[in-house]
C-alpha cells in the first residue's frame, strides 16, 4: 500500500507521519508538494500538522486552494482514505470534505499533551483494530481545535455515527467533546490529535498505530484478492 | 479604482474566545460598563475596475477566502477612488 504526505509550506508533522508510516507501519510512503498535479499513484492520502501558510487568514485556509487540493478532492470522491490530522483536519474543514470549523481553544492557550480519547465508532476505515469504545491516548498540539458546527450538523454528525472519537476530558471547548469526524461515505477522517506521534511505546503511547494498521487492512480488504 | 473596507467578524450565535478574555480584562480594569466585546478582522482592498460589477466580485471574494460562513459574517464599504 502507498500512502502519501501532502507537504505545503509550514507542514511541520510531516517528518513524523513519514517515519509512522515508513518505520513503524512497513509500508511505503512519499511526501508529496502542494502543487503536484496527481495522486493517482497512491492508495491513501495523509495531510499532516503543521501551519500550512503561516496560519493566515484562518487555519488552512490558503492551503485549501493549493493545486494538489484538487486531486484530493479527486481521491476523496474515487474513495481512498484521507486522513487529515490537527491542521490536516483544518484544512478537510476549510474545504467542505467535513462539516464544521474550528474556532480558538476556549483557554485562548497552545495546548500540547498526551489527551484521553474514547473510540465512538470502530466500524469506520481508520478504527477496526480499536475496540468499540475503547479508551486511547494519542497527544494534541494546538491553539485552535475548538471544534464548532450548527445544531443540524451535529444532529446529522450522531445519527450517522460520524463522529468517530471524543475526548475523555475536553482541553479546548470543543462541540459534544469532539475530536475527530469521519464524511458520510466513511472515507475522509480528520481529527486534531496526532496518532502519528503514537507510534511507539518509546513515545509514550503506540495507540495511533491501530489507526495505521486499520487502514491497510481495510484497504486489503477491499483491493487486495485472498486477502 | 476602488478602495474596499471588509470587516469579518464570528457569527452572534458563535461564542468568541478572545471576546470574552478581552471583556473580562476590561472589568478588571474597572470598565464595568462594557458588556461585551466581539472582535474581528478588518482587511482593505484596492481593486480596479472591470467589466464586472464590484459587488458581485467582492461578494465573491469574501465567501471564498475572506471569511467562513461556517462561523462568520462580513460586511463591507467601497469608496470609488482615482488611481494613483
Amino acid at each position: 500500500m502507498r500512502f502519501a504526505v501532502i507537504v505545503f509550506p509550514g507542514s511541520n508533522c510531516d517528518v513524523d507521519m513519514f517515519h509512522a508510516i515508513k518505520d513503524e507501519l512497513g509500508q511505503e510512503v512519499d511526501y508529496v508538494w502542494h502543487d503536484t498535479d496527481s495522486l493517482e499513484a497512491f492508495d491513501a492520502i495523509l495531510l499532516p500538522g503543521g501551519f500550512s501558510y503561516g496560519d493566515y487568514l484562518r487555519t488552512g485556509a490558503i492551503a485549501r486552494f493549493s493545486k494538489v487540493m484538487k486531486e484530493v478532492v479527486k481521491a476523496a470522491e474515487a474513495g481512498k482514505p484521507i486522513l487529515g490530522v490537527c491542521n490536516g483536519f483544518q484544512i478537510l474543514l476549510e474545504m467542505g470534505l467535513l462539516p464544521g470549523a474550528m474556532r480558538r481553544n476556549e483557554s485562548l492557550s497552545f495546548i500540547c499533551k498526551p489527551v484521553e480519547l474514547m473510540v465512538e465508532n470502530n466500524e469506520t476505515w481508520f478504527t477496526t483494530d480499536y475496540q468499540q469504545g475503547e479508551t486511547i491516548t494519542i497527544p494534541v498540539a494546538h491553539g485552535e481545535g475548538n471544534y464548532y458546527c450548527d445544531e443540524e450538523t451535529l444532529a446529522r454528525l450522531k445519527a450517522n455515527k460520524q463522529i468517530v472519537f471524543t475526548y475523555q476530558h475536553n482541553p479546548n471547548g470543543s462541540l459534544a467533546d469532539i475530536a475527530g469526524i469521519v464524511n458520510e461515505a466513511g472515507n475522509v477522517l480528520g481529527m486534531m490529535p496526532h496518532p502519528e506521534r503514537a507510534v511507539d511505546e518509546l513515545l509514550g503511547s503506540a495507540d495511533g498505530l491501530k489507526m495505521f494498521q486499520s487502514i491497510v487492512k481495510a484497504w486489503r480488504e477491499a483491493y487486495v484478492v485472498n486477502a | 479604482m476602488y478602495k474596499v473596507k471588509v470587516y469579518v467578524t464570528l457569527r452572534e450565535s458563535v461564542l468568541d474566545p478572545q471576546g470574552k478574555a478581552v471583556t473580562h480584562s476590561l472589568h478588571s480594569l474597572n470598565y464595568p460598563e462594557v458588556a461585551d466585546v466581539r472582535i474581528g478582522k478588518y482587511m482593505e482592498l484596492t481593486i480596479e475596475k472591470s467589466t464586472r460589477e464590484i459587488n458581485e466580485v467582492v461578494n465573491e471574494i469574501c465567501t471564498n477566502l475572506l471569511a467562513n460562513p461556517v462561523i462568520e459574517d462580513y460586511r463591507y464599504e467601497i469608496e470609488e477612488c482615482v488611481a494613483l
